[in-house]
């Protein structure tokens, strides 16, 4: 064991080198990732180790980029596309929905698109429209997509490199409001094996803090949200169980129901807009399995049915400790 | 948009169709002669070691083409294929250009090619899977070096463009040897040129000096649409903007399109990029089987292309020359008839899918929610085919 303590961006570094030096068809393609090493300095110093060939900048169009990878994986490489901003993936969404996520069931297997889509996402460091946005059920929704996001530094550093050994697509999604944040990383740590033995690395929630009274669901950039309101609510004597998801797309429902059956309540924590979000799923889910151990209607915390709001108010949009802590007490009233 | 605004002038169709004549690579007149003028004396090299045999294997693609193209009509509207989009008047462009190809290059067709399949040995029943409703595919992509069909417009050509980039990758541009330097070809129309994909493909292509070729067969009509709704300059002008020659082709005329094709995969094998091949030709049929085209184009025109039917075209030339015998042309009938009769038993007789193979392949590696909802529908099916044994044994208790 060797960890380190870096910034989650760090960590997503770490997992893209180590990446790049285990397989020679893995390839770095987006805007900007390049000699800059992408806005957000992700990629920074790779095209630098591993020449222009590995680490690509491309033309500024987005459906160009996976639609390229698309035809890049079908002969064989591994490519790992950057979208630089959450709001920017819509130009692929026909690429990423139509194409990447059918083309394994269109040919009855005989494909693989193994591409790593990497997002920059959520909110809260007021930027301008089209940078803060969650649009990750959209991809959820869509068979045929893994859709993941880590929470923490290791996850980052261990999922990052599961994505690209996967022979599935990812859309990885990156809590930008959280890239440093940092944690100790385990550099060490084997390349987590997809074959289908034990848990699915990319899949598999975790538990991130246990309790007994209530439990809070929350993925990328709210977990830290879940775990600061868990501590307010212990001083309240309110224990709180926190679980971070890590994956929307497959859903880990067993640890979340094993969970809820335990502490009989259910709040859900993300920034994406309530309305049809992964919140909606996992209160079906949970309603559906844990039925009698129920003690109180499962609540969402989210954004709301508006677009990104502007950056002077986006606090007031974003999933806070406050709200979910009046969320856990509107749970705890019942 | 308003069709109607009066923003810029037209371009009257007469001027287009004259920018056609004028630029237009045609090897072989209509009436069958070999076709004179600068052009022509620029690519008439290309074709000048096909003999009658190389000739006659055109022929006979182009006419088991048609008939797959007539059985397959059929055969939609006797109900056993949901759909059909036809492919009448697209045969020279199509088995043209696909029979420059070379084993190792790949084709990332649209979904009308049905000259590319015919040339590329895919086989006619699996090409048919998809229309009756048993695969959204159907075939190995890898067999044939053929894509599956892409039926979101222009999506292709990106995909053939990122193909081309990993041909380059692989080292297999500019090796001089004819055996391992590779090409990809992309197949779209008028009507997806107007995509942004094509117009990004066309961006990455360039940039990167990728080994591929778009070949757009400008049919005309996309669905009710002329190619005036999609572009104001000929097509094969596309490509000069983003830095790609372009060479406009008479579609019609299987020589040229052979002809025009092996330069474009010189060009891009000997690493010198992309390029924009326009074929100009006529969509003879329908959309496909739901389209009803006399609600939109004349019979007028409909006629006056009928008399540059490709398949005539060849034959005329054919005769003109004396490589045609009356035995040979008998022989190549009674193999689209042979053609016929396997479409009519064997297409009857794809099954249907057993219905859990819905479950089959979403993800290649097991997925939570797949495996819980096949779990649960494999129960369904089960419980309810217990219910009905029991309806039937209480009925026959009754």
């Amino acid at each position: 064991m060797t960890a380190q303590t870096m910034p989650l961006a760090k960590a997503l570094t770490a997992g893209l080198r180590a990446s790049l030096e285990a397989d020679e068809k893995v390839l770095i393609m987006g805007e900007d990732v390049g000699r800059l090493g992408g806005v957000f300095r992700i990629t920074d110093g790779l095209q630098k180790d591993f020449g222009e060939h590995r680490v690509v900048d491309t033309p500024l169009a987005e459906s160009g980029i996976i639609g390229t990878a698309i035809g890049l994986a079908m002969r064989g490489y591994r490519p790992i596309c950057e979208i630089q901003f959450d709001g920017f993936v819509f130009p692929a969404y026909d690429q990423i929905t139509t194409q990447l996520a059918k083309l394994h069931y269109r040919s009855r297997g005989l494909i693989q698109v193994p591409l790593v889509i990497r997002i920059p996402y959520g909110g809260g460091i007021g930027a301008v429209e089209h940078h803060s946005e969650s649009p990750e059920a959209l991809f959820a929704h869509t068979p045929g997509l893994r859709v993941v996001s880590p929470a923490t530094p290791q996850d980052a550093y261990d999922m990052i490199r599961a994505a690209v050994v996967s022979p599935d697509p990812v859309l990885f999604f990156e809590p930008k409001g959280r890239y440093w944040s940092k944690g100790e990383v385990d550099l060490s740590s084997p390349v987590p094996s997809l074959d289908g033995g034990g848990p699915d690395p990319l899949g598999a929630a975790r538990i991130a803090r246990a309790g007994t009274d209530v439990t809070l669901v929350a993925y990328g950039p709210t977990v830290a949200t879940a775990l600061s309101a868990a501590d307010a609510l212990a001083a309240e004597g309110t224990s709180a169980e926190v679980v971070d998801l890590r994956s929307i797309s497959p859903l880990d429902v067993p640890t979340v129901v094993g969970s809820v059956r335990r502490t009989g309540r259910c709040v859900v924590v993300h920034e994406a807009p309530t309305f049809f979000g992964a919140g909606a799923e996992l209160a079906a889910r949970v309603t559906e399995e844990c039925f009698y151990s129920l003690e109180a209607p499962v609540l969402r915390v989210g954004g709301y049915h508006t677009p990104y709001p502007v950056a002077k108010i986006e606090h007031d949009y974003l999933p806070s400790v406050d709200r979910v802590c009046d969320a856990v007490d509107r749970a705890l009233s019942h | 948009m308003n069709p109607d605004a009066p923003a810029q002038a037209p371009i009257p169709e007469a001027a287009q169709s004259a920018a056609a004549e004028e630029n237009l690579v045609q090897l072989v007149a209509p009436d069958g002669r070999r076709a004179d003028g600068p052009l022509a004396a620029a690519y008439r090299d290309r074709v000048a070691h096909l003999g009658t045999d190389e000739l006659r294997a055109m022929y006979r693609d182009m006419v088991l083409t048609r008939r797959f193209d007539d059985e397959a009509t059929a055969l939609q509207r006797q109900g056993e294929l949901g759909l059909y989009p036809q492919g009448r008047g697209q045969e020279a462009a199509q088995v043209g250009s696909a029979r420059a190809l070379r084993r190792q290059d790949f084709v990332f067709p649209s979904y009308r090619e049905h000259g590319v399949m015919q040339v590329r040995g895919v086989d006619p029943v699996d090409r048919l899977r998809i229309y009756r409703g048993t695969e959204h595919g159907g075939w190995d992509p890898a067999e044939h070096n053929v894509h599956l069909n892409t039926l979101v417009l222009g999506s292709q050509t990106l995909h053939a463009t990122g193909y081309a980039l990993g041909v380059q990758r692989d080292g297999l541009v500019g090796t001089g040897d004819p055996e391992r330097d590779t090409a990809v070809v992309t197949y779209f129309g008028d009507g997806a040129s107007s995509q942004g994909d094509v117009n990004e493909a066309l961006v990455f292509a360039a940039v990167n000096n990728a080994p591929v070729v778009f070949f757009c067969q400008n049919n005309q009509w996309a669905i009710s649409e002329p190619t005036s709704r999609q572009t104001r300059v000929p097509l094969y002008q596309r490509g000069q903007g983003f830095g790609i020659p372009g060479v406009r082709v008479d579609g019609n005329d299987v020589l040229a399109s052979y002809a025009v094709m092996t330069e474009a995969l010189e060009r891009a094998c000997a690493g010198g990029g992309p390029t924009f091949v326009e074929a100009y030709t006529y969509r003879m049929g329908a959309h496909t089987t739901s389209d009803d085209p006399t609600r939109y184009r004349e019979r007028a025109e409909e006629e006056e292309w009928a008399l540059r039917d490709p398949i005539d075209r060849l034959a005329a030339l054919l005769r003109a020359e004396d490589r045609w015998d009356d035995a040979w042309a008998a022989e190549v009938e009674a193999q689209a008839e042979a053609l016929a009769e396997r479409l009519r038993a064997d297409v009857r007789a794809i099954e249907d899918p057993p219905p859990a193979s819905m479950f089959d392949h979403v993800y290649a590696t097991p997925q939570a929610q797949v495996t819980a909802e096949r779990a649960w529908f494999e129960a369904y099916e089960h419980d309810t085919a217990q219910d009905e044994v029991l309806d039937s044994t209480v009925e026959v208790a009754r």
